[in-house]
């Protein structure tokens, strides 16, 4: 009984999708094919002197045992993001879901964030724990704790991950909300009426029913983490101490944008580009079978 | 209608008057009080004569107005002048055809330029290996040693006598730690002032080639005895809580202001601010150095920026920098840069104006960053002019770090640094062939 409008012109389809092939082209495929082939050549700042050097920028790479190191790194912190970010974001949309008084102004204030530019939300998380006049730094040295993130490794992670997540949040959350409003009230009622406590509602009916959100957010929330964040790095530990916080994506702003070295910050977002392709196929074939639609 | 034509006409006349003037364009990396003082510059310039408008325009610190500034010029849209900090200035010196050397731009504007007007150390920086100056040298600083004399005073240390080597600053830093202090001394800039600036200071080199000036196959060598022993000292100081270790950068200076750390070694540009913002009496003096090195102390090393102007532009451009560098060069503007900025003076001629008008009296310490400049220089300690620098900062950065955490020792953090260092040195020389 299935109904399909057919469109007899070949081209409309094209038509309407123009507007959308010209912007994926113009700002995804045009720009990742410019990596490609900075990726396989040498030159120096102003472009003057280009040449053609193959794989020599990958061979550097694979070389440069602080790079192998730095995918640990990165792996690390997008499974702390993402994970972080998607179960914090889960519990605030749950309760907002629940409340009733004040629901407008609690899910504003959540939003807010979102608002915040990464390097922005960098610079405030870099002030608050700042060794030397942070307001969270002098609580902790109170309560006995010495926070030192420019030589904790641990801190220094613990610093641009809370950064990253706290930014995230709010857009997490809002996919969330919109998702638990989005289940039918009489399947919740009808639950209750058996006699399922809210965790049992939960559990069974509620997270199930959510998870082509999460699955969505999944997705979105490791390429956030992958490519988004090299700002908040730029503006709290640079990378630093020593390489413990020096992400892949923050290396491709910083070899490109301040080093000036366009090979090898390209040949960086190329190998970058393979890793996020790699896993949006993986979470597609595999991760997506356990999504209920 | 009638005053929509004479409005017209008003508007096309004044359109025609703007057009006679050449506009000059200057990107600069110069804010807050800084960009006051850029903005007047350009003001009495382009009141002193009618030909020329100089427009300056602030583009963002300084590794982003020289990207800003590489990005236009692959655009086709660069700016008639650039300021450039040091650490750029060999991508600069040995792009081709990107720039056009000073010395050029002023024999084909006509202006009399003369390179041996300006202080050794600071020209020698900018100039190429044929004795050609390449780019303008604007504003300079280097390195100097700050301490804070109330903490001295609470410590029973004599508040008057700065101390002039590492021996006695870290006696003086142990006497400190004993009377409560918790950061007896704490350093900015680890990388240029410990280790560029340390190397000139004792007259060794930081690089193979006359540390990078004689060509562009110069490799590191801050890895000698002398410098692990100074790291070796630091990382031996970190670890009796002596030095405490407050970031990459200037991040560090910020401990000095609020108090918590007694000495401090950070920027003579520094000197500013952190008048305006402590709470404590302080002394601006030399780097400390060590005794039993010959030939120490020698000279310390310029940081800041300096002006290179960009090639392919009209020939009457050219003549309108020109005349504004002449304009820069006069000694009563370099000396009024000086005393309103803290920068050095930039010609020998600014700095006696400047002594004889009895500044350096009414404010002591004004006069440390120069004296430590105005000596001759060796080809040890004429600069350090290295590509990829930048990378080569980050590299020295993370490998120290490791000495503070104690997971390496001195040597094998420079050593590894120099490896690393290397690496990219040899990817900018195959890159600038």
């Amino acid at each position: 009984m299935e109904k399909r409008v057919l469109f007899r012109a070949t081209w409309l389809p094209y038509l309407l999708l123009a507007p959308q092939l010209v912007i994926v082209g113009v700002f995804f495929f045009w720009p990742a094919g410019q990596a490609l082939i900075q990726s396989l050549q040498q030159q120096d700042a102003f472009g003057n002197s280009v040449t053609w050097v193959g794989l020599e920028n990958f061979q550097a790479l694979w070389n440069d045992a602080s790079y192998v190191e730095s995918f640990k790194t990165t792996m690390l912190f997008a499974v702390l993001v993402t994970s972080l970010g998607l179960s914090i974001a889960l519990v605030l949309a749950v309760f907002a879901d629940r409340i009733v008084k004040g629901a407008a102004f609690y899910k504003t204030v959540l939003i807010l964030p979102y608002a915040v530019a990464p390097v922005v939300s960098g610079i405030l998380w870099a002030f608050m724990f700042s060794s030397s006049i942070g307001v969270v730094t002098y609580g902790l040295r109170q309560i006995g704790f010495e926070w030192n993130h420019l030589l904790n490794g641990q801190h220094a992670m613990a610093l641009i991950v809370m950064a990253a997540v706290w930014k995230q949040i709010s857009y997490n959350f809002l996919f969330f909300l919109a998702g638990l409003q989005s289940i039918p009230k009489s399947l919740i009622e009808a639950a209750a009426i058996d006699g399922a406590r809210p965790w049992r509602r939960f559990w069974t009916i509620q997270f199930p029913l959510l998870s082509p959100t999460a699955f969505f957010l999944l997705v979105v929330n490791m390429v956030y983490a992958f490519f988004d964040t090299f700002a908040i790095v730029d503006a709290t530990t640079k990378g630093g101490p020593g390489k413990e916080t020096s992400i892949l994506v923050y290396r491709v702003y910083f070899d490109g944008f301040k080093g000036m070295d366009f090979g090898g910050s390209a040949a960086q977002s190329v190998v970058l580009m393979a890793i996020v392709i790699g896993l949006t196929v993986i979470q597609f074939r595999y991760v997506e079978k356990k999504v209920q639609y | 209608m009638k005053l929509k034509i004479a409005a017209l006409a008003l508007f096309s006349a004044l359109s025609l008057s703007a057009q006679a003037q050449t506009e000059i364009q200057w990107w600069h990396s110069m804010d807050g009080a800084l960009n006051d003082w850029v903005n007047d510059l350009a003001k009495q310039f382009n009141g002193s004569q009618s030909a020329y408008k100089v427009v300056p325009t602030y583009k963002g610190e300084y590794d982003q107005s020289m990207a800003a500034g590489i990005a236009a010029y692959r655009a086709g849209n660069a700016p008639d002048i650039l300021q450039v900090f040091e650490v750029g200035t060999a991508t600069m010196m040995y792009s081709k055809g990107a720039i056009k050397p000073v010395a050029e731009v002023m024999k084909d504007g006509g202006a009399k330029f003369d390179p041996k007007i300006f202080i050794p150390a600071v020209a020698g920086y900018y100039t190429a290996p044929n004795g050609q100056m390449m780019s303008f040298p604007f504003n300079s600083s280097t390195t100097v040693f700050y301490y804070n004399k109330d903490a001295f005073k609470a410590a029973g240390v004599d508040p008057e006598k700065a101390p002039t080597t590492w021996p006695e600053v870290v006696s003086i830093a142990a006497k400190l730690k004993a009377s409560g202090n918790k950061c007896p001394f704490t350093t900015s800039w680890m990388t240029w002032a410990q280790l560029e600036s340390f190397s000139t200071w004792h007259n060794v080199t930081y690089a193979s080639k006359n540390n990078g000036f004689g060509g562009l196959d110069a490799r590191l060598e801050f890895n000698s005895p002398l410098h692990v022993r100074h790291f070796e000292n630091l990382g031996n100081m970190s670890k009796q809580g002596l030095f405490v270790y407050r970031g990459r950068a200037s991040k560090a200076v910020n401990s000095f202001t609020t108090g918590e750390c007694a000495m401090f070694v950070g920027s003579s540009g520094s000197y500013a601010s952190i008048k305006r913002d402590s709470k404590f009496a302080f002394a601006e003096s030399t780097l400390p150095y060590y005794p039993d090195v010959p030939g120490a102390p020698q000279n310390t090393i310029i940081g800041g920026a300096s002006l290179w102007v960009m090639s392919g532009k009209p020939a009457d451009h050219y003549k309108g920098i020109a005349a504004f560098f002449s304009f820069l060069s006069d000694p009563k503007v370099q000396a009024a840069n000086h005393q309103r900025t803290g920068y050095l003076p930039i010609t020998m001629a600014a700095y006696e104006m400047t002594e004889k008008s009895g500044f350096y009296k009414q404010n002591p310490g004004a006069d440390v960053a120069v004296n430590q400049m105005i000596k001759k220089t060796t080809d040890k300690s004429r600069g350090v002019r290295l590509g990829n620098m930048v990378q080569i900062r980050a590299i020295l950065d993370e490998e120290t770090e490791q000495i503070w955490i104690g997971k390496k020792t001195a040597k094998e953090a420079l050593d590894d640094a120099v490896k690393r260092g290397n690496e990219q040195l040899a990817k900018f020389q195959a890159a600038n062939k």
